[in-house]
């Protein structure tokens, strides 16, 4: 076991925890999910031994660290806003743990050009940090955690202070990263997306308090809070493999069903499908959609102005339809419908 | 002509601003007018042979050197406890920082009594410094002390705005990287807050050389500079007082500009 945190409570400064009790494996990529608020920037904290503790434990490789000086702790952390050593260069920001540690020089350095070739910011190296871009000062950010081969990477909110595409390529990046070093990793977010495409395993924090722990498909399918039920009713998202198409699309099958979807990506992924983009039809529906398929309606929740509609093609698609067509259509449990979709609309991650 | 008709136009239809206007005008030439006149009217042999003259150059010297031993001491003393104000938050802090500022409100003869209470040689600290061979009154130690004592508030104050202007989260990070806390100190919070020590520093070293009554209740002897020209005005009058005076003047407004500049490209980078 990395990291065993047992009973953890806080009660100084900002959002509580209370009685926070979570096993990270080694090698692990665990994201904690909740909304702005719950904690999880004061849990991470805690654990790299920054915020004080009103009780419990944390334990790093069955060793109690718990009153352990964070300089000792050998835990990088990463802020959602990279909070760089603004009078010090891109170099020297990186070298920074690399000085304290009385490394020697070539080593220093040695280590500072393998890291900046593997992240892909060599050329950044003379840079000040206010002249670099978001995705640049994150990568900046890891490089420097990264330096002093920390036993544990902590990341608070990675990628929310990053523009739309940035945030993609870096989703991706961090991925290949933890593939590539096998780090143990503890990534907090409030996005359930980020959460289902880079954990391993998952916890969902509210309030201070753990509700849920399991891999992301678990929590997604049998959520037991507020935060991720309402999460998983504005998303449909999938598991499978992505795989060549013709005429520039690429196909998603989940098990047997294949979804045209648009993506460059391949291999093991996720896709997601708004419940509003889904269109419900009685009679087969001829359109320049180019997925349609065939299911049953297996359950029905009435919200008034809407209604969300499980289809079971398999897999299940939750949908949203008004109540007006609802009731247009005359759907129960067990009517058989076809389902229509365009293949942008199908978000691939 | 135009830009004449059009500016008293435009006092017309602002009344309130004329009136500020003409204020504010009063002010500025009270300000300058007194110490431009006295620089304008010594000539320049006057003022070199002042300077040739070993009580004044020597008065000179000493109040710069002893202003800067207080903004020394300050530095060693204040910055520790701008720093603690900066970081923490505990009962009775506004208090202390309300402390910090009453050398600024009372009158300077009276701080130097004070002073006089507690470093006097029939006094305990007096005692303490006396006996590893350091006395007050009448010697620079006393100059320095109540240079420090009316001065230090400045510095403390602008120190304390420039670590709160250091994110407390780039500590934390330098902690993670395996820095102690008092590396990370030295590493991050203290280049970090430079500018505004230095600018601090330049308020409290020009406040130090410009005090009077402190010094003149703990040291009247050796004489620094302002009280060298209160003595010469008592005992031979303005025309003896005016080039000691317009020496210091010159002084300190040059070496004012000088660090002032500096310390202001410093905090700009």
């Amino acid at each position: 076991m990395m990291i065993q945190i047992k009973n953890l409570s806080v009660d100084l400064g900002g959002p509580l925890l209370r009685d926070i009790t979570l096993d990270i494996q080694r090698g692990e990529y665990f994201v904690i999910l909740g909304p702005t608020g719950a904690g999880k920037t004061v849990l991470l904290e805690a654990i790299a031994g920054l915020h004080p503790i009103k009780s419990g434990q944390i334990w790093m490789e069955g060793r109690d660290i718990t009153l352990v000086e964070p300089e000792r702790r050998r835990i990088g952390f990463a802020y959602q806003d990279f909070v760089l050593f603004p009078h010090l260069s891109v170099r020297d920001n990186i070298a920074f743990g690399l000085r304290q540690g009385w490394k020697s020089k070539p080593e220093a350095e040695a280590r500072i050009a393998w890291l900046s070739a593997l992240l892909g910011i060599s050329h950044l190296l003379g840079r000040r940090p206010d002249t670099l871009s978001g995705g640049e000062s994150q990568k900046v950010a890891l490089a420097r955690a990264l330096a002093t081969e920390p036993k544990v990477l902590l990341l608070d909110e990675p990628l929310s202070a990053l523009d739309p595409q940035t945030r993609e390529a870096t989703q991706r990046e961090l991925k290949q990263l933890h593939s590539r070093l096998g780090l143990t990793t503890l990534h907090v977010t409030h996005d359930f997306e980020e959460a289902v495409a880079l954990g391993d395993r998952m916890a969902v924090i509210g309030e201070g308090r753990l509700t849920q722990v399991g891999t992301p498909e678990e929590i997604f399918r049998r959520p037991n809070s507020e935060y991720v039920a309402r999460f998983a009713l504005t998303r449909n998202i999938f598991a499978g493999d992505v795989e060549p198409g013709e005429k520039g699309h690429a196909f998603f099958s989940i098990g047997s069903t294949k979804i045209a979807v648009v993506t460059d990506l391949r291999g093991r992924l996720h896709a997601s499908i708004r419940p509003e983009d889904i269109l419900v039809s009685t009679e087969p529906f001829h359109s320049s959609a180019l997925n349609s398929f065939q299911g049953t309606v297996t359950h029905i929740a009435d919200r008034g102005s809407v209604v969300y509609l499980t289809v079971t093609v398999p897999p299940d698609f939750i949908c949203l339809v008004t109540r007006h067509s609802f009731e247009d259509m005359g759907l129960r449990e067990g009517t058989r419908v076809f389902i229509t979709f365009k293949a942008s609309a199908v978000h691939v991650f | 002509m135009n830009r004449c008709a059009l500016m008293v136009r435009q006092l017309k239809t602002h009344p309130m601003e004329g009136v500020f206007l003409i204020l504010g005008g009063a002010v500025l030439f009270f300000l300058f007018f007194p110490l431009f006149k006295m620089v304008a009217l010594s000539s320049p042999m006057g003022l070199f042979d002042a300077l040739r003259q070993r009580e004044v150059s020597s008065a000179i010297w000493l109040t710069i050197y002893a202003a800067l031993l207080a903004t020394g001491v300050g530095l060693i003393l204040g910055i520790p406890l701008a720093y603690l104000l900066a970081r923490h938050s505990f009962p009775g802090k506004r208090l202390v920082e309300a402390l910090i500022d009453v050398p600024i409100v009372v009158p300077h003869t009276a701080a130097g009594i004070a002073l006089l209470f507690v470093f006097g040689q029939r006094f305990f600290l007096g005692k303490v410094f006396h006996a590893i061979g350091i006395d007050f009154v009448g010697e620079v130690a006393g100059i320095v002390i109540a240079m420090l004592f009316v001065s230090v508030p400045f510095l403390i104050n602008s120190a304390k705005e420039g670590f709160k202007r250091v994110d407390v989260r780039l500590e934390k990070v330098a902690r993670t990287l395996g820095a102690s806390p008092l590396r990370a100190f030295f590493q991050v919070s203290l280049p970090l807050a430079l500018g505004s020590i230095l600018s601090g520093s330049v308020m409290m070293w020009a406040r130090g050389i410009s005090e009077f009554g402190a010094v003149l209740v703990l040291a009247y002897h050796p004489m620094i500079a302002p009280i060298l020209v209160y003595e010469r005005f008592e005992s031979y009058g303005l025309d003896h007082a005016r080039p000691v005076a317009v020496l210091l003047i010159l002084l300190c407004v040059l070496m004012f500009i000088v660090f002032r500049t500096l310390a202001y490209r410093w905090e700009r980078k």
